[in-house]
């Protein structure tokens, strides 16, 4: 579904992404771990389009993105939901979850949102900004949802999470998998991680460093803990 | 047993109307505020000079266009001015020369205002911040330019002056059956604020504020919607302009000079930024302040103007409109 090929991106002078090469297959959770200031949500917003100084291709459903501009790279099909929780504060909850443009009959209506997240229900009339963190969360990917976005690039949705939310989190990536949905999952967390993603990209420095499947965490777990810094 | 990561409730939640109350005064006090500005707007000229009730209607549209881009879009345009002035031009030349009925000439001044915006809306918003602030300035400047040089249409220094009020031979050579004629143009351009900023298409200017790259996310072309609210708020400046004109009689370079720009904007800021009925209340209490100053003899009106502008802008940071609903608002938390 998603293919990327000698990917490099950087800020100014600062190379922060450097010739990566991934793919990202129809209906799989993949993550992508790293260490902070490893480039993981630079990568990310090189796939929306949100990050100009890049170069390297970026194919989507067998159609590249070179220079098609964000809007229609959300339009194709792509979501994204940001690390920095993403929601608009000044409007409410429902307005949240109304604003998006559907890119596909598969989104999915307000009444699944408020079934799937009862607390937003709770709280549809609550400026976003009231919401705490998690909450916000939550928002932010319900709204995507509300989409039918094919390939989710989720930017550490658990940070900060309490394990209740952590492990809500973790059903919803995995009801999204189990109805045909793509996700490309950016997670510190690893143990998280396991629990949700088919395989895994560690990412160092700007370089993909390893790939491996799910099956494989569980035999190298403190190798990789030792990599991430943790 | 019912895990804690159960997600199903355990009925369905009926969804309801989901744009609640959220950021709206509730329904009663809506339509007793409604019923007091129109009451308000109805008997202005019988209270006080209606050439001051005119300018009122005039600034307030004016305004309201101003706020629509700075508080809903989060564009400072300081080259409004350019669209204000044009359509008073626009709309005086087609009352002079072709004697175009007051309403359809201020409409089509305004159209002129829409026209000329876009180019200069598409190429101003390739910036943000100061730099489109500065662009629209720059554009605003051409204007004024073109309108000193231009002295055989605009009459350049001297400006264009005897500006006809027809309208199908009714007498309106008294402005206090002007501004009758004119509320319903006033009324309707203010309606039409109203209606885009509660709208999806409000939403969506007011999620291109708030982030815009998360907005491209979301699928929105922002370039287009910040376009699009750009000439709208033209148009809406252009209605202002083109009244302003038919009120006055005449048009002065004044209606393009970039100060005129920044009155706009104090006003909103005065008002309250964001809030649309705050430019509305800015701009009348500006308008009356600034007669009754005069009438008082005042001379350093601007002084004391600009000093009260100080003194609400540190004491009420969200504007009078702004302090007015955010303290409701705490009122009405407070008690629940």
């Amino acid at each position: 579904m998603l293919r990327i090929e000698n990917l490099s991106a950087g800020y100014g002078q600062a190379e922060v992404l450097r010739e990566v090469w991934m793919h990202v297959g129809t209906g799989e959770v993949v993550t992508l771990c790293g260490r902070n200031g490893a480039g993981k949500t630079t990568l990310l917003r090189c796939v929306m389009g949100l990050h100009r100084q890049q170069r390297g291709a970026v194919t989507f459903l067998g159609r590249g993105l070179a220079n098609v501009p964000a809007h229609q790279r959300a339009r194709r099909g792509l979501g994204w939901v940001p690390d920095d929780r993403g929601v608009y504060a000044t409007l409410s909850v429902a307005e949240n979850l109304l604003l998006p443009l559907p890119t596909s009959p598969h989104g999915w209506r307000v009444e699944q949102v408020f079934e799937m997240f009862p607390v937003l229900y709770a709280r549809r009339n609550s400026p976003a900004t009231r919401l705490s963190g998690g909450e916000q969360r939550m928002l932010a990917l319900a709204r995507v949802l509300r989409t039918g976005a094919r390939l989710l690039l989720c930017d550490e949705p658990t940070e900060g999470l309490s394990p209740l939310l952590m492990a809500q989190v973790g059903e919803i990536i995995r009801h999204i998998k189990d109805t045909g949905g793509t996700v490309l999952l950016v997670e510190q967390n690893l143990r998280f991680a396991a629990t949700v993603a088919d395989r895994h990209y560690l990412l160092a420095e700007g370089r993909i460093v390893d790939a491996l499947d799910n099956s494989e965490v569980q035999a190298r777990f403190y190798e990789l803990l030792d990599h991430l810094g943790i | 047993m019912t895990t804690q990561t159960d997600l199903k409730p355990a009925r369905r939640p009926p969804v309801g109307p989901l744009l609640g109350r959220v950021a709206r005064l509730p329904k009663a006090a809506q339509a007793g505020l409604l019923a007091l500005g129109v009451g308000v707007a109805v008997w202005l000229p019988n209270g006080i000079y209606s050439g001051v009730a005119m300018d009122m209607l005039c600034w307030a549209l004016f305004a309201v266009s101003v706020d629509l881009l700075l508080g809903y879009t989060g564009l400072l345009s300081f080259g409004h001015a350019a669209f204000w002035g044009t359509a008073a031009y626009s709309t005086a030349l087609l009352a002079v020369h072709a004697h175009v009925v007051f309403p359809i000439a201020v409409l089509a001044g305004a159209g002129a205002s829409a026209v000329l915006a876009l180019p200069i809306g598409y190429l101003a918003v390739r910036r943000t911040g100061i730099y489109f602030a500065m662009v629209t300035l720059a554009f605003a400047q051409m204007v004024y330019y073109v309108a000193n040089e231009w002295r055989s249409v605009t009459g350049g220094e001297n400006g264009l002056q005897g500006v006809p009020r027809e309208l199908f031979g009714l007498d309106l050579s008294d402005t206090y059956y002007l501004y009758y004629a004119a509320l319903p143009i006033a009324a309707a351009g203010l309606f039409a604020a109203w209606r885009i900023v509660n709208s999806p298409f409000g939403r969506v200017l007011v999620s291109i504020r708030d982030n815009p790259a998360r907005t491209r996310a979301l699928g929105y072309s922002v370039r287009r919607y910040k376009i699009t609210a750009f000439v709208l708020s033209a148009f809406l400046a252009g209605l202002g302009g083109g009244l302003f004109a038919i009120a006055h009689g005449f048009v002065s370079l004044d209606t393009v000079h970039w100060t005129t720009s920044g009155e706009a904007v104090i006003v909103v800021v005065l008002g309250g930024i964001g809030t649309l009925w705050g430019g509305v209340i800015g701009s009348v209490l500006l308008v009356w302040l600034e007669d009754r100053l005069s009438v008082a003899g005042f001379t350093l009106v601007g002084l004391i103007t600009g000093s009260i502008f100080v003194v609400v802008v540190l004491a009420f940071r969200r504007g009078i409109w702004g302090t007015v609903r955010a303290l409701f608002h705490r009122e009405r938390d407070g008690r629940r």
